[in-house]
This record gives C-alpha cells, sequence and structure tokens, in this order.
C-alpha cells in the first residue's frame, strides 16, 4: 500500500452541500437508459416500443461486439424510443408495471464474463486508451478502481455502499479473474476498505484526486498498446451482489444537491428515474435552474422533464443565470466570486464561505493565452496545453507521444473550469479520443 | 443600469447582420461585453466557470502598470524643470506637465492599435480581444517622451499590424507587440530614440513649463553616458550634471523611457501581477537572476574597452529598462515559454542576454528589448526541447513495461 499526495487542482467549496446522513426512498413510473452514455456501443435494438421486459432484459448490444449489452433497470413496458438527428437513438424509456420481475442470471455456470456482459454491468467499466465501454476482445492489463468521488459537492461513497459492503470482496474477486494483472483500489486514508486480492493505494490531496485516470497516472500509467479497465467502488459492489445473488441490484443512492436545491439529502432510487421524482418541489426558483445529472464539472446537463443518467449517483442544481444585467462584470470587487486568481477578492475571506456560482461562461472564448494553467490543475505527466493543441491540429503521432492514451475527457473537467479563454476542453479531447479511435480500428 | 441594458438590448438589431450598421458588429459586442458580462451559459463541458477571464487578466496587467504610470509623468515633470532650472516648481506642476506631455501619446497608441484591431475583429467577424488594452499603454510607457506622434502612429500600426493581426491576433503573435513598436522606432529614426535630446522634454506643454534650459544641462540616460564614456570608470551623473547613485536609479528621478526609470515602481508592479497571478514568477525571478549573474561577470572582469562592465550587478538591473523588460515584457505569456522548466531557461536567458548586449556591444547603451525579442524568437525552441523531453520519459516508461 502506498500513499500518495496529489498537490494539483482545487477543492470547490460550494453551497448546496448535503448536511446529515438522512435518506428518502424515491417511487417514480417512468425510466430511460441513454445510449450516449456509455460511449463507444452503438446500438442495436433488441426491443421495440410496446414490448415488455423484466429488469435485467436486454435492451440493446453493441454493433461490432454483439455481446456487449445494454440492459433495462426497471420491469415494463418499452413506452418509447426516441430518436434524434439522423435517427440517432437518444432515450429508450420504460413505463414501469410495477410487476418487480427481475431476470435472474446463472451465476454457477457462466463464467465472470459473459454474465457481465449479459447483465449489462459489462457498460458500468471504462477502458483506457479512449474512455469507452471496454471492449470484450481484450483483456486489461490491470483494473483501476476509485473509491472515492473528490468532485464538487460529490456523494460519499461509504453512505452510498451502507449496507451492501459485504459484496466488495466478491466484486474484487470477480475482477481480479478479468485480469492477468492486478486490481487496484484508490482509496482515501480515512476510509480503507478490508479487502483482498487487490493492491490498496491511498490518495491525498484535492480534486481531481477521485479521478480513476489521475490515479493511474501516479501508480502506473497506460502505455501505447496497453489497455486498462476503470470503474468506481459502487459499481463494483453492484457486481459483488450480481455474482452473490444472481440479480442485478439496479437501485441506487443519489446526493441531491447544489444551491437551487431546497434541503440537500440522500435519494434511494432505481437507476434512469425521472429528475422529477427526484427533485419534486424542491428547486428554488425553478424557471432559472440548471440541473445537471453528475457533477458540475463533467454531469450532463438534463432538462426538469429529463431522466437521471450514468453513473446515477448524483443530481446537482445551481442558478443558471444569477444576474442578467451584470454591469462591468470584469472589474468585480465581490468576494463572492470564485476565481483561482488573487485577482478577485475571494481569498479575503479565508476559504469558509461558499462560493456563488451560476452556469455563466464568464467571458468570451479566446486563443490560449495564460500560460501553465492546465498544469496546476492536471496531476499526471502531461502537458495538457500541448496535447490540448495536438488534439485540436489533429496530429496523431504528437497526440500519440504526449499522452493521448492517458486521459479521459474527465480529466480536463477542472482545467476547462479554471481555463482563462473558456475553451470546452472535455469537448475537445472527447472527439479527439472518438477520432483517434476510428483512425486506429 | 437596468435602463443602460434595456438601451442597448433596443439598439441590438441595427449592429447584427442585416441591420444598419452591421459592419460595426465587433465593435457593438466588444463594447456590450464590456458593460455587461455575457450571459450565454455553457452548452456541454463544465456547468461552471472561474470568473476570470482575459478582461480581467488585462485589467490586472493595467493596474500593476499604473504606479509606472503616474511615476513616469511626475518624472517627466521633474526632469523638464530640472532641465530649465526650476526645482522649486512643486509636485502638482511637475505631474501636469508629466500627464500633459504624455497623455497624447497615449491616446495616439491607442486609437491607432485599437482601430487597427476593431477593423481585424470585424472583418475576420471575431469578437474584439483585449490583448491591445495593456500593449497600448506598455507602448507610451517604453517610448522616450520625445518621440513625434506621428512616429508612434506609424510604429504602432507597424507592430499591431505585421507582428499580430496577420499571425491572427491576440494570443497568436510570436514577438510582443509593444517591443516590436520600440524596435521598429529604434531601429527606423535612431537619431530620435537615442543621445541627448530623446529622454528629457524641454519644451513646454499647452503653455506650461516656459523657461530655457540651464548651462550644465545634458539630457543623456545614465547607460547612454556609460556607452559614450571614455575612461574606466565612468561618472554617471544626472541631466545637471550631479552625480547619480544606486537609490537615484532605483527610486528614479533620472532621464529615461517614460516608465522604465522607476525600479520601485516595477516592483510594485510586480507584486501585484505575482501576488494575483498573472505573471509567472518563474520567468520575473530567472530574468533577474540571469542579469545579476552576467552583471557579476562582467563586473568581476571590468575593461576600460567596455566601460559598462564596471557597474555593479546591482546597478545594472536598476539602471536603463532592465527591470521593467524583466516585469512586465518578459513574462507576456503568449511570447515567452510556456513550459513550467522552460520559463526558467527563457527567463535566465534574457537576464544574461540583455547585459550583454549591454556591456559588449557598445552600439547598443540597452540590450533588455532586443533580449526579450530574441528570446521570443526562441521560446518556441525551448518548449520543444521540454516537451520531448516528456515524450522521451513516456517512451522509456513504454519500454520498461514490455
Amino acid at each position: 500500500m502506498a500513499n500518495i499526495k496529489i498537490k494539483k487542482g482545487l477543492d470547490l467549496n460550494l453551497e448546496g452541500a448535503i448536511a446529515g446522513t438522512a435518506m428518502e426512498s424515491v417511487a417514480c413510473k417512468s425510466f430511460a437508459v441513454v445510449p450516449d452514455d456509455f460511449t463507444g456501443v452503438v446500438p442495436r435494438l433488441e426491443v421495440k416500443e410496446g414490448d415488455n421486459v423484466a429488469a435485467g432484459d436486454v435492451l440493446y448490444h453493441d454493433k461490432v461486439y454483439p455481446e456487449v449489452k445494454v440492459t433495462s433497470p426497471v420491469a415494463g413496458r418499452v413506452a418509447a424510443i426516441v430518436r434524434g438527428e439522423r435517427r440517432k437513438i437518444e432515450a429508450i424509456k420504460i413505463e414501469a408495471d410495477g410487476s418487480g420481475k427481475v431476470k435472474k442470471f446463472d451465476i454457477a455456470g457462466g463464467d465472470a464474463r459473459s454474465v457481465l456482459l449479459e447483465s449489462g454491468l459489462w457498460c458500468v467499466m471504462r477502458q483506457r486508451p479512449y474512455d469507452i465501454v471496454p471492449n470484450p476482445a481484450v483483456a486489461p492489463r490491470d483494473i483501476f478502481v476509485t473509491a472515492f468521488d473528490s468532485a464538487p459537492l460529490a456523494p460519499d461513497f461509504t453512505l452510498l455502499l451502507k449496507g451492501k459492503e459485504k459484496y466488495l470482496q466478491k466484486g474484487i474477486d470477480v475482477l481480479a479473474s478479468l485480469t492477468k494483472g492486478s486490481v487496484y483500489l484508490g482509496c482515501r486514508p480515512d476510509w480503507v476498505p478490508n479487502v483482498k486480492g487487490c493492491i490498496v493505494n491511498t490518495f491525498e490531496g484535492p480534486h481531481p484526486a477521485g479521478n480513476v485516470g489521475v490515479q493511474i497516472a501516479n501508480v502506473k500509467p497506460v502505455n501505447k498498446g496497453e489497455m486498462v479497465w476503470t470503474l468506481d467502488v459502487v459499481s463494483v459492489v453492484r457486481i459483488g451482489e450480481l455474482f452473490s445473488t444472481g440479480v442485478v441490484p439496479f437501485d441506487t443512492v443519489v446526493a441531491v444537491v447544489g444551491e437551487s436545491v431546497a434541503k440537500p439529502h440522500y435519494a434511494h432510487c432505481t437507476m434512469g428515474c425521472t429528475v422529477a421524482s427526484l427533485l419534486g418541489n424542491g428547486v428554488v426558483n425553478p424557471d432559472n435552474a440548471r440541473i445537471v445529472s453528475g457533477n458540475l464539472l463533467t454531469g450532463s446537463r438534463v432538462s426538469a422533464d429529463g431522466y437521471l443518467r450514468f453513473p446515477y449517483r448524483q443530481l446537482s442544481v445551481i442558478t443558471e443565470v444569477r444576474n442578467n444585467a451584470d454591469f462591468l462584470g470584469w472589474a468585480s470587487l465581490s468576494p463572492r466570486r470564485f476565481s483561482i486568481y488573487h485577482s478577485f477578492t475571494r481569498w479575503l475571506l479565508r476559504g469558509g464561505t461558499p462560493a456563488e456560482v451560476d452556469a455563466k461562461i464568464n467571458g468570451g472564448q479566446r486563443a490560449i493565452i495564460m500560460s501553465g494553467e492546465y498544469d496546476r490543475m492536471l496531476p499526471m505527466d502531461i502537458l495538457g496545453e500541448f496535447l490540448i493543441k495536438a488534439i485540436i491540429a489533429f496530429d496523431i503521432d504528437k497526440m500519440e507521444q504526449l499522452g493521448i492514451y492517458e486521459v479521459a475527457p474527465e480529466d480536463f473537467a477542472l482545467c476547462e473550469f479554471a481555463d482563462t479563454s473558456k475553451l470546452p476542453l472535455q469537448q475537445i479531447v472527447r472527439e479527439g479520443l472518438d477520432k483517434l479511435y476510428k483512425e486506429m480500428n | 443600469m437596468k435602463g443602460l441594458r434595456k438601451y442597448l438590448d433596443k439598439i441590438k438589431p441595427n449592429f447584427m447582420p442585416g441591420g444598419k450598421y452591421s459592419k460595426l458588429q465587433s465593435v457593438f459586442e466588444g463594447f456590450e461585453s464590456f458593460l455587461f458580462t455575457p450571459n450565454t451559459t455553457s452548452v456541454s463541458g463544465v456547468s461552471i466557470h472561474d470568473s476570470n477571464d482575459s478582461k480581467r487578466t488585462m485589467t490586472v496587467v493595467i493596474v500593476s502598470l499604473i504606479p509606472c504610470l503616474l511615476f513616469g509623468m511626475y518624472n517627466i515633470g521633474y526632469q523638464h524643470y530640472l532641465a530649465i532650472g526650476q526645482v522649486e516648481a512643486g509636485f502638482w506642476s511637475m505631474f501636469l506637465y508629466g500627464f500633459l506631455a504624455l497623455l497624447p501619446t497615449i491616446m495616439v497608441s491607442y486609437v491607432v492599435g485599437l482601430g487597427i484591431e476593431f477593423i481585424g475583429a470585424q472583418i475576420r467577424h471575431h469578437e474584439i480581444q483585449e490583448g491591445f488594452l495593456v500593449t497600448g499603454l506598455l507602448i507610451p510607457l517604453i517610448c522616450p517622451i520625445n518621440t513625434p506622434l506621428w512616429m508612434i502612429a506609424v510604429a504602432t500600426a507597424f507592430a499591431v499590424i505585421f507582428a499580430k493581426e496577420i499571425f491572427g491576433g491576440t494570443g497568436m503573435n510570436i514577438f510582443n507587440v509593444a517591443l516590436v513598436t520600440r524596435a521598429f522606432l529604434f531601429f527606423a529614426y535612431p537619431a530620435k530614440m537615442s543621445g541627448d535630446a530623446a529622454f528629457v522634454a524641454t519644451e513646454p506643454v499647452f503653455g506650461l513649463g516656459e523657461g530655457n534650459v540651464v548651462d550644465a544641462f545634458s539630457g543623456a540616460t545614465p547607460l547612454g553616458q556609460i556607452a559614450t564614456a571614455t575612461t574606466a570608470n565612468p561618472q554617471i551623473t544626472n541631466i545637471v550634471g550631479e552625480p547619480i547613485s544606486t537609490l537615484d536609479a532605483f527610486i528614479g528621478l533620472i532621464p529615461g523611457s517614460v516608465g522604465e526609470t522607476s525600479t520601485l515602481c516595477i516592483l510594485i508592479g510586480a507584486l501585484i501581477l505575482l501576488f494575483t497571478g498573472t505573471a509567472s514568477w518563474k520567468v520575473m525571478l530567472s530574468v533577474f537572476v540571469g542579469g545579476l549573474f552576467m552583471g557579476f561577470i562582467a563586473n568581476t572582469f571590468p575593461s576600460a574597452t567596455y566601460p559598462a562592465s564596471s557597474l555593479s550587478p546591482i546597478d545594472q538591473v536598476c539602471l536603463g529598462g532592465f527591470a521593467f523588460a524583466a516585469v512586465f515584457m518578459a513574462t507576456d505569456p503568449v511570447t515567452g515559454a510556456r513550459t513550467e522548466l522552460g520559463k526558467y531557461i527563457y527567463g535566465f536567458l534574457i537576464g544574461v542576454i540583455a547585459i550583454l548586449i549591454r556591456v559588449y556591444n557598445s552600439g547598443y547603451p540597452e540590450g533588455a528589448m532586443l533580449a526579450v525579442l530574441l528570446m521570443n524568437a526562441f521560446a518556441p525552441l525551448i518548449d520543444y526541447f521540454v516537451v520531448q523531453s516528456n515524450i522521451k520519459r513516456r517512451l522509456k516508461r513504454a519500454k520498461a513495461n514490455n
């Protein structure tokens, strides 16, 4: 076990954190699976509108690797298949019928790999390079698991796992059987689960210490030609539960947070439930709210009639535009404005008070002017700015040389937050990875 | 402010494509976003953004230049009244004289530069970028006070067009725009840029400061005096022949380009830049280290052939434009080295080369400007080697694993 201190990065102190550990149970009738959540899987539907499915039944499989399947989180009827431009499937909506029918998987007979693929839990993992659902044809060098989330207002994993800790060992065992290498578990020093069969490392320091990519970079970086799998400890426990009970646990605990949530709380619900069921009437000023499924840095923006998205553990709500006539905003001396620079007066407050944020970009897009900004936010041995420029130019050799195989869009989320030039870095990295994948396969 | 917002919303359609003044769209949007932070919110990616933007960044640099600017104005007046033998004129007359003498230069620099920026932005349908707000103030500060306004206009236009716009605007330029302006003046009009007549305003401004220059007057800067000295240990004097100490040079009541004389005010500016995190301390520190290092070497082996070698390292960094270049020019992130290790090398070499030129090239009394421009050209090369070392490390790691 090694203790690794992360120095770069930033912990954002925002309003709307959860006080206490109280949990609400949420009932919901309508659910949705969004194929965009499972990057790399090109959907080929196995159901049509009107079909009845049980929880765990296959909804669609991948075009290239048909054994990669995405399954329904509830028993019910396929109510709608929402298509967008060029008939792209945007969501598969399911109305729960309350029958509670659940598909049982043969955990005694089949090997772990095929059970994972069949159950849909394969898709909770990601592979590096490319940050996509793992290619089932390749065995990974190692598997990396992060046991904490350091993102702003992130849920406490120990609460998410309450009562299910017993499945963790089983989950680790299953993962260990899938790789010839090791399973690495990255923890905070204050919560190190007692498990065997994996290498535990502890990480101190600010966000993005909880990003699995940062943990890999500081333990055993990915080289060209290698592949590792990544997932979080909540998913490992889910896998453990599947291999203990034969049933996929589609229930999840979600942190409902953010300054626009009247009473931030944990909610116990089923994956893919409606945002409305989680929020109820608890949003302050709903007409001016930005709802994000996930954390504010990497999450997906959803509408008030939208659905909870992968990884199904956080829903953040903030003000969309706080002040629509922000006179001379660039000259503001208000200590409530957050900046990594001391040119804003927030440093006078010395931490304590949470920062005031909204969804405004706070400026216009520019060429990259400030130097070293990405380096401050990226605790990896990667020259962020040069990699981003190589991606924009799509210079494949340079991208490879500068470490494109080691990164995922989420690693650049904090850089994007801090960027004075307001460039959409995560989008740049995502498009770069997608184009590179096409080029290489 | 809601009223102003409403008014802008009302006239906005006129400036949009198809409107009466659509040719002024970039200008309108520039002013609009200057007055009100745009309400655009993020569509994808992060939902929250840091409050800092390039307007704020440039504002901080301008604020950090204000001590130099105010002191420069006072010093113009001080040198003037000293030259005409009226040292009793008083603080406010001196300041007012300097203010009035410098104001036209500032206005010409901004009007010409921003005018070209506005046109460039409109041609490319870009937003107006803020880079010139800083450049436009740097130009008057690094030029001699007696530079004719038409020269400032020509040089600014040359620099903005050929050093910036043709490369793609703010953030894309290879050479520091303000220094290109200065270099253009230096090489195109050398007679006006050096010697006795450039650095001290002797004529009255708007009827202020009438008087005849005293007999002992000589307007040469300390470095100018040294460059033309014939003895081994030249005594440097102010414009009326009194000796100048290191402390005088530090405080800055000596002749020189407007903003460069007061090392004290430059250091105040440096503190603002460093505290706010706007400029890199790595570059700034290493320029001074490089300058002191080279100054020390030169001073250890003084030679009558090179009179500037008799200056102590401290004098070297206090005199001339060295400190100003270290704090405000070398730290320009766009034209400097962008890797963290590269910043040390880049800064150190600027310091060394500035003193090297100053001491061992008697043709140029000051080397700071040329040193920064030279290293601007080499910054990408420095970065190249730093990036290569990162790449090599990655390749080595890959090999070790396989």
